[in-house]
C-alpha cells in the first residue's frame, strides 16, 4: 500500500497560546488550568528536583517572547510515562512532561522537574540523562527538537549516542546546561554565533 | 489495524522535503528564526518512541465546542455555525486513538482573543477561541465552532491571513508532535499566503486545506468541513530486536 504523506508543518504563530497556555493569552476560565503547566512532579516523586530556565535568541540576539516550549523526559529511573515504555512502570509521581510559555517581558521559560535517569537503547549502548526540547513560535515553520544535557555528567556524556552524532565538538557544549545548585540554565539560539544543535529526531 | 498506544517501534524518518524550509524569505519573521547549521540525524531511541498522552478526564464536556465553551450560559457566539471533523491516522491509513489536538483560532471578524491583539475587529463576548478533544478508537475527532475570519498582518504592506484553524497534533511518540493551520477549500486567500507558501508544493497545501462535507451538515444548524491530518508511521521492526529499524 502506497504511505500517505505527513500533513505538513505549519507556524504555530504568535498567538498559539490561545490553544496551548490560555491564561497566558488571556483566554482564562475555558479550562480548569493550562496544559502542562505546574512541576512535572507530585509528592512522593523519585529523585532530585531542580529548576531549569533559559531563554530562545534569536538570530539577531535578541531574546524572543512568544515561543512555546514542551519538554518530555525520564523519570529518575530512565523509565518514559508512556505506554510504548516496555521495561517497567514509571513513577506515578512524575508526568514526564511539561508544556510553558517564555515570558512576554524577558522571554525566560522555567520547568520545574527532576533530574532524569540514564536511557538505555538495548544495544549496549546507554543514553546520558537529558531532557528533550520542542520549541515553537512564530517565525518557526517546523517545530524544533533538541535535548539538553548535565553538566555533572560528562563522563556518560562522553559515551551518549546522540551527542556523538554531533561531529564537531565545539557544538556538542551547546546541548549541555549550566548549573547553579539545583538551578539549571539551558539557552537556546536559533542562528549564528554558538547555535544550538538542533535534532530531526 | 488501528496504532496501538503501547507499540514501541521506531518511526519512519521525516521527510523534510514535503514540509516548509526553516529560511522562507517570503515569511521575514523566519530569517532570524532559523537555523543555519544542519539537523543532526540519529535513529529514534526511547525518548522519541514514547510520548505523553492524555486521559479522558482532562477533557471538560464542552472543551470541543468553541460556539458555547467561552459564551453566557444559554448564549452562543456570533458567526457561521461549522463542524469541523476529520480523522488522525498515520503514514499507513492506520487510525490513531486517544491522541490529543487542540485547536485555536481568532473569532467571526479576524480578531484572536489574545493580549497581544490590536486589530480593529471587535471580540465576540461569548467567543474565546480555544478547543481540545481525544482522538476516538477510530481516530476521529470533531469541533463544533464558527468560521475564523481573514485578518491582517505585518509582513509586506497588504497580507492578509485566509481564514485558518491552528491545529496542535499530538500522537503517541514525542516524534510525531506536529503543529499546522487548517485552510478552507476556496479561499481565494490561500494562495496569495506567504505563510501557506513556505509548503513546498501544491499536494501538501491541498492536505491542509479541508473540503466542505454536506453529507456530515447538519440540515438548519451547521455546516461541516472534513480536515484528516496523517502523523508519521512507525517502522515495521521492532525496536527491542534491531535497534537500527529497517
Amino acid at each position: 500500500m502506497a504511505r500517505l504523506r505527513e500533513t505538513p508543518s505549519q507556524t504555530a504563530g504568535p498567538y498559539v497560546h490561545i490553544g496551548m497556555v490560555p491564561t497566558f493569552a488571556g483566554v482564562e476560565n475555558t479550562y480548569p488550568e493550562d496544559l502542562g503547566s505546574g512541576p512535572l512532579y507530585s509528592d512522593g516523586v523519585k529523585g532530585e528536583k531542580i529548576t531549569i530556565k533559559g531563554r530562545i535568541f534569536d538570530g539577531a540576539g535578541a531574546p524572543i517572547r512568544d515561543a512555546c516550549v514542551e519538554i518530555w523526559q525520564a523519570d529518575a529511573d530512565g523509565l518514559y510515562n508512556s505506554p510504548a515504555e516496555r521495561r517497567g512502570l514509571s513513577d506515578r509521581h512524575f508526568k514526564g512532561w511539561g508544556r510553558a510559555a517564555v515570558s512576554g517581558d524577558n522571554g525566560v521559560y522555567v520547568f520545574e522537574t527532576i533530574v532524569p535517569g540514564k536511557v538505555p537503547l538495548g544495544d549496549g549502548r546507554v543514553q546520558a540523562p537529558h531532557i528533550a526540547f520542542w520549541i515553537v513560535a512564530r517565525g518557526i515553520n517546523v517545530g524544533l527538537h533538541t535535548r539538553m544535557y548535565f553538566p555533572q555528567e560528562s563522563e556518560a556524556n562522553a559515551v551518549d549516542p546522540v551527542l556523538n552524532r554531533i561531529e564537531h565538538p565545539t557544538r556538542r557544549a551547546t546541548l549541555i546546561a549550566e548549573r547553579e545548585g539545583n538551578v539549571y540554565t539551558f539557552d537556546i539560539r536559533l542562528q549564528g554565533d554558538g547555535e544550538t544543535v538542533f535534532l530531526d529526531v | 489495524m488501528r496504532n496501538d498506544p503501547g507499540d514501541a517501534r521506531p518511526f519512519i524518518p521525516r521527510d523534510l522535503a514535503l514540509h516548509p524550509a526553516a529560511f522562507d524569505p517570503g515569511y521575514k519573521t523566519s530569517v532570524l528564526r532559523s537555523p543555519r547549521q544542519a539537523l543532526i540525524s540519529f535513529q529514534n531511541t526511547p525518548t522519541e518512541i514514547t510520548g505523553p498522552m492524555f486521559g479522558h478526564d482532562t477533557i471538560g464536556p464542552l472543551d470541543h465546542d468553541l460556539t458555547r465553551n467561552w459564551a453566557q450560559p444559554g448564549l452562543s457566539a456570533i458567526g457561521e455555525r461549522i463542524i469541523v471533523h476529520g480523522r488522525l491516522m498515520d503514514g499507513e491509513g492506520r487510525p490513531v486513538p486517544d491522541a490529543l489536538i487542540e485547536i485555536w483560532q481568532t473569532n467571526a471578524g479576524g480578531r484572536y482573543r489574545h493580549v497581544r491583539d490590536t486589530y480593529v475587529a471587535p471580540l465576540d463576548p461569548n467567543f474565546g477561541g480555544c478547543g481540545r478533544t481525544l482522538t476516538r478508537e477510530d481516530g476521529s475527532y470533531a469541533f463544533m465552532t464558527v468560521r475564523p475570519g481573514a485578518y491582517p498582518w505585518p509582513n509586506r504592506a497588504n497580507d492578509w491571513r485566509p481564514a485558518h484553524i491552528h491545529f496542535s497534533v499530538f500522537g503517541h511518540g514525542f516524534a510525531q508532535r506536529l503543529i499546522t493551520q487548517m485552510y478552507f477549500e476556496g479561499d481565494p486567500s490561500i494562495p496569495l499566503c506567504p505563510i501557506v507558501g513556505t509548503v513546498p508544493d501544491a499536494e501538501g497545501i491541498a492536505m491542509m486545506t479541508a473540503t466542505l462535507d454536506m453529507d456530515a451538515t447538519v440540515p438548519f444548524d451547521a455546516r461541516a468541513w472534513r480536515f484528516d491530518i496523517v502523523l508519521r508511521g512507525r517502522r515495521s521492526t521492532p525496536f527491542e530486536n534491531r535497534p537500527e529499524g529497517n
